[in-house]
C-alpha cells in the first residue's frame, strides 16, 4: 500500500429520463472525469435508471451553509403576494 | 446485521437537562424527524458512532463479494452465472454507496480501506463462513441478504441524510437478492432427492450464522440505546431476529425443509415462533477473527487491493498526461 494520493470526489447527477433535469444521486472517486462518468455508469445506472450522466468535482462545487439558512431565505417568507392564492378573484369568473 | 454491536463512545444517555444548547437542539431534530445533513452541526459522539456503523457496512457489502464470488465460476448454467455476476456487481455498488455516505462525516476513503485492510475494522461475522456448495448461493441470497433487508428497510428512516438516501437505494436492489436466492432453493428443493439434501444441508449451515447477523441481544446495552435515541439505529435486535424467524419458518416450510432447531414451535398465545438459544459463544470466536475463513477474506482482499495497485496507478498517469496536454493546447 504505497499509493497514498487519494482519487478526486466527484458527483453525480444523473438524468433519468428525456424532458427531466440531472438529479444528484450521489458521488464516487475517479482520477479524472472521463474515468468517473465510467464509473458512474457502473455504480448508479445498472437498471437503467438514467439516460444522460453530468459529473463534477466535489471540491468545485460552492454550497450555501447550513448556518446562514435564516439570512438567506427569510425574504421570501414574507412576502406572499407572490403566489396566485394571494389574490381572491370574483368567482362568477370562473377559472384564472 | 451488517454492523454488529457498534460502540457509541457514551457511558449513559443525556438528559435534555444535561445537554448543551447545541446537543438539546440537535436531539430536538432527530425527535421531530428531520434529517441531518452533513454540514450541520451534530454531537461527536454521533458523528464517530454513524462512521463506525456505516463503515462496517460497507466493508461487509465489499468482504461479501467473496463467499458469493466463489461460485461465479462453477454457476450451473450460464443464466445463473450472469444473475450471480449482477448480484456480486450489486454488493460492490452497495459498498460504494455506504463509503460516499461515510466520507461525508470528515473521514477519507483512503482511511477506510487501510482500516478495512489492516483488520482494525470490523465487517459482519456472516461473511467469515464458507460457501461449499452451490445451494449456499441460494441460502445466502435467501437467509442473509433476508436478514439483511431486515435491518435495512427500517434504516432507510434513520436521522442521517445521506445514511438514508444510501439505504433507499440499498433496499431497492436488495430485494431481487433475496428473492434469486429463493428461486434457487425452490429449484434444488424440487429436483432431485441429491438436490434436495443440498438445498437442506445449506439451510442447516446457515440458520444459525443468519440468527447471529443480528448480533446479542441489546435490551441492557447503553450503546444500542444511544444509538436508538440518535435515530440511526431503529428496533432492537431481538425484534427484528424475531421478525426474521417468523418470516422464515414459513418460507422454509413452503419448500418442504427443515429448520435446524429442536426448539422452534409456533407460540399461538404470543402469535410469534419460539426458538433455540443461539450459540454466542460461536459468534464472539467469529467476531474475534476466530471463525472458518476470516484470515482467508482478509488475505484475498488486502491480495486485490495491492494487485490493483498498477490499475490505480496508471489511471492516474493517464489523467495527468491528458491534463497536462490540455494544458499546453490552451496556452
Amino acid at each position: 500500500m504505497t499509493d497514498k494520493k487519494e482519487w478526486p470526489l466527484w458527483e453525480v447527477f444523473i438524468r433519468s429520463q428525456h424532458g427531466l433535469a440531472h438529479r444528484h444521486v450521489g458521488s464516487l472517486h475517479a482520477p479524472d472525469a472521463e474515468m468517473a462518468i465510467m464509473n458512474a455508469r457502473d455504480v448508479y445506472t445498472r437498471r437503467n435508471e438514467g439516460v444522460s450522466i453530468w459529473v463534477v468535482r466535489a471540491s468545485d462545487i460552492a454550497a450555501s451553509s447550513p448556518s446562514e439558512k435564516g439570512p438567506l431565505f427569510d425574504p421570501a417568507n414574507s412576502k406572499v403576494y407572490r403566489h396566485p392564492t394571494f389574490y381572491e378573484i370574483p368567482e362568477e369568473l370562473g377559472h384564472m | 446485521m451488517y454492523a454488529q454491536m457498534v460502540k457509541t463512545g457514551v457511558d449513559h444517555i443525556q438528559s435534555k437537562e444535561e445537554m448543551s444548547p447545541e446537543e438539546r437542539a440537535f436531539q430536538d431534530r432527530v425527535d421531530q424527524n428531520i434529517k441531518i445533513e452533513p454540514k450541520e452541526w451534530m454531537p461527536e459522539a454521533y458523528r464517530k458512532t454513524l462512521i463506525r456503523q456505516i463503515s462496517q457496512h460497507a466493508h461487509s457489502e465489499i468482504i461479501g463479494m467473496q463467499p458469493e464470488g466463489n461460485w461465479i465460476t462453477r454457476a450451473p448454467t450460464l443464466e445463473r452465472k450472469a444473475i450471480l455476476l449482477a448480484k456480486v456487481q450489486d454488493e460492490a455498488g452497495h459498498g460504494l454507496y455506504l463509503y460516499c455516505a461515510a466520507e461525508t462525516l470528515g473521514v477519507s476513503r483512503d482511511e477506510l480501506m487501510e482500516q478495512l485492510n489492516s483488520g482494525k475494522a470490523k465487517y459482519s461475522s456472516i461473511f467469515n463462513y464458507p460457501t461449499l456448495t452451490w445451494a449456499d448461493i441460494g441460502a445466502i441470497g435467501w437467509l442473509v441478504d433476508g436478514a439483511a433487508i431486515m435491518n435495512q428497510v427500517p434504516l432507510q428512516r434513520c436521522s442521517y441524510g445521506p445514511y438514508s438516501r444510501a439505504m433507499v437505494r440499498i433496499c431497492k436492489e436488495e430485494s431481487f437478492h433475496q428473492r434469486q436466492g429463493y428461486d434457487i432453493m425452490t429449484k434444488l428443493a424440487r429436483g432431485t432427492p441429491e438436490q434436495k439434501a443440498m438445498a437442506q444441508d445449506a439451510l442447516n449451515r446457515w440458520w444459525w450464522p443468519s440468527l447471529m447477523m443480528f448480533g446479542p441481544s441489546d435490551a441492557e446495552s447503553v450503546h444500542s440505546a444511544q444509538s436508538m435515541r440518535w435515530k440511526i439505529k431503529i428496533n432492537s435486535n431481538d425484534e427484528l431476529r424475531q421478525k426474521f424467524v417468523d418470516q422464515t419458518v414459513p418460507q422454509a416450510e413452503y419448500l418442504g425443509l427443515t429448520v435446524p432447531d429442536p426448539d422452534l414451535k409456533w407460540n399461538a398465545e404470543s402469535e410469534h415462533y419460539d426458538f433455540g438459544e443461539v450459540d454466542w459463544n460461536e459468534f464472539y470466536q467469529v467476531v474475534a477473527g476466530n471463525g472458518p475463513c476470516n484470515r482467508q477474506r482478509l488475505r484475498t482482499r488486502v491480495k486485490a487491493y495491492e494487485e490493483g495497485q498498477w490499475v490505480r496507478e496508471a489511471a492516474d498517469a493517464y489523467a495527468a498526461k491528458k491534463a497536462a496536454r490540455a494544458k499546453a493546447k490552451a496556452a
